[in-house]
């Protein structure tokens, strides 16, 4: 017999009622040996600077999975705006959602005031974001772009707090960055150094970091223009190989040539096939 | 990154196993360990702090400002959580802005101390943070109150907080005297906030003064190799 159920109206916030299942989950497979699929995260090397007339955001490209590359090409440098871009650190999903919700957010906000949005309104809707959940949403963030008031760059952190400065790093690789950003940064620098210094503070992240790796993504934003460059520098590619016998490229090619496998015995029968029902169905090509 | 790493305390376990190329700093909550300080003088008063932010063991701002505005007489301090102690001051800044444009006169330095320790005090469970509130009005003249962690509200005429704060007690207790001039209070400021500095860990970089009286408010750095020195070795 049919039951009426009554479906209770969604709450808000996270639901933790699979803490304890999971808890569960977890015991009972170490017990097997296996290990239960980690959330993908960049371990990452994220940064920025303000020159003379913007700022430039870089990136790594490598998305980890535990110890696996997960992503050996994915895109950290998230659109907020038409001049605001946002780079993140931290838990892929959240990075992602994040942004694009503040991006949607901050769509309709600029539709309503008719302006184009500033860098600070997008700060405060991602810190406050942010402080609400406490911490549990995993993202660390750069946000940089240029508005009316000048070029502005910030740098978020899970729990909610910002600091507004003309250099920031993030991510796993963030300490080799700011390394290279500590020795070489100079206030109002012209715009080929200072996508050089991003280029080597990425570059630093990527070969001193295991969680950094890949390419390097720039993305460069001036009073009424973007260039968002990827990849600015593919610093890690991978390698070609070669067959000398045959000089042929073996990458990518799985076919096996015919007799790898030895034939022992052929039998071929042949099936006796009628024909039960022949029906035809005209194609309308009007 | 704390959403993948940490569960519920209860439980005591952690959904996915730690992940050796993310560092430990990159899990841990931005605190602002820190030395602030306040003096009120005749007149006004003048406010200090450190400039270090950190996760862990890595200073993830060198040149931080502590000493936020609420509104153009009233500054306020800020140490423990960056996060925590960033949201309240905007929340108070708002609902200060707001109350001010309803009375149509400048707002009253209790007023922002009480908006302080109310909301310190509701969330004092969820919050970590310590904040000195100072600054001038026309009734009472220079103020400092002081709202710890817990959301207690007291006023004093010097107040010191945040994690250096421990090691400078007794420089303020025998330093300190009623009646001392503006100058003279940036001096023990500054002479405070080096001392703690020098020896905790959490707190560093420059000093960030100010002094906020009835004419506005004046803010100087004092750059590292411009500290005042104490040691001879």
């Amino acid at each position: 017999m049919a039951t009426l159920t009554m479906s209770r109206p969604p709450f808000g916030g996270f639901s933790f009622e699979n803490c304890k299942r999971n808890a569960t989950l977890e015991g009972e497979t170490s017990k097997l040996g296996f290990s239960l699929p980690a959330a993908r995260k960049t371990g990452t090397t994220i940064c920025g600077v303000v020159f003379k007339d913007g700022v430039v955001l870089g990136a790594d490209t490598r998305a980890t999975e535990g110890m696996v590359v997960a992503d050996k090409n994915c895109s950290k440098i998230h659109y907020i705006s038409p001049n605001i871009y946002c780079c993140g650190a931290g838990t892929a999903a959240d990075t992602e959602m994040t942004t694009q919700i503040i991006s949607s957010n901050l769509e309709l906000h600029s539709l309503s005031t008719g302006r184009l949005p500033r860098v600070a309104t997008a700060n405060r809707m991602l810190k406050q974001m942010l402080f609400r959940y406490q911490g549990y949403i995993g993202a660390a963030l750069v946000l940089g772009g240029v508005d009316c008031n000048g070029p502005h760059l910030y740098s978020i952190y899970p729990h909610g707090s910002t600091d507004k400065l003309p250099y920031v790093t993030m991510g796993s690789g963030s300490l080799a960055a700011m390394a290279v950003f500590e020795d070489r940064y100079k206030p109002n620098m012209e715009e080929e150094e200072a996508k050089r210094l991003v280029r080597d503070a990425i570059a630093a992240g990527i070969f001193n970091d295991l969680g950094s790796g890949s390419n390097i993504d720039l993305c460069v934003i001036t009073k009424g223009n973007v260039d968002y460059i990827r990849p600015h520098d593919e610093a890690n590619k991978k390698g070609v190989r070669l067959n000398e016998l045959e000089a042929l490229q073996l990458t990518g090619d799985y076919k096996y040539k015919r007799g790898t496998t030895a034939v022992l015995t052929k039998a071929i029968s042949p099936l006796d096939l009628e024909v039960v029902e022949e029906s035809v169905q005209t194609m309308d090509t009007s | 990154m704390a959403a993948a790493a940490s569960m519920m305390p209860i439980y005591g376990q952690q959904i996915s196993s730690k992940n050796d190329l993310v560092p430990d700093w990159t899990t841990q909550e931005v605190s602002t360990g820190t030395t602030i300080m306040a003096v009120e003088y005749d007149g006004g008063v003048v406010i200090g702090a450190d400039s270090r932010t950190t996760t862990g063991a890595y200073i993830a701002n060198r040149v931080t400002d502590k000493l936020t505005r609420i509104h153009d007489r009233i500054f306020c301090c800020r140490s423990g959580s960056a996060a925590d102690t960033q949201a309240i001051a905007e929340v108070v800044a708002y609902q200060l802005g707001f109350h001010s444009i309803e009375l149509d006169e400048p707002p009253l330095v209790e007023t922002a101390a009480n908006l302080f320790r109310a909301s310190c005090y509701r969330y004092r469970e969820e919050l970590m943070a310590g904040i000195l509130v100072a600054g001038w009005d026309r009734r009472k003249g220079g103020q400092v109150y002081c709202v710890p962690i817990g959301g207690m509200l007291v006023r004093q005429p010097v107040a010191v907080g945040g994690s250096g704060s421990s090691y400078i007690y007794g420089f303020m207790d025998s330093n300190y005297k009623p009646g001392l001039s503006k100058d003279q209070c940036l001096e023990l400021t500054a002479s405070a906030l080096a001392l703690a500095m020098e020896r905790d860990g959490s707190s560093g970089g420059v000093i960030r003064l100010a002094t906020i009286s009835e004419d506005g408010v004046e803010r100087r750095v004092i750059l590292g190799d411009q500290l005042p020195k104490f040691s001879t070795h």
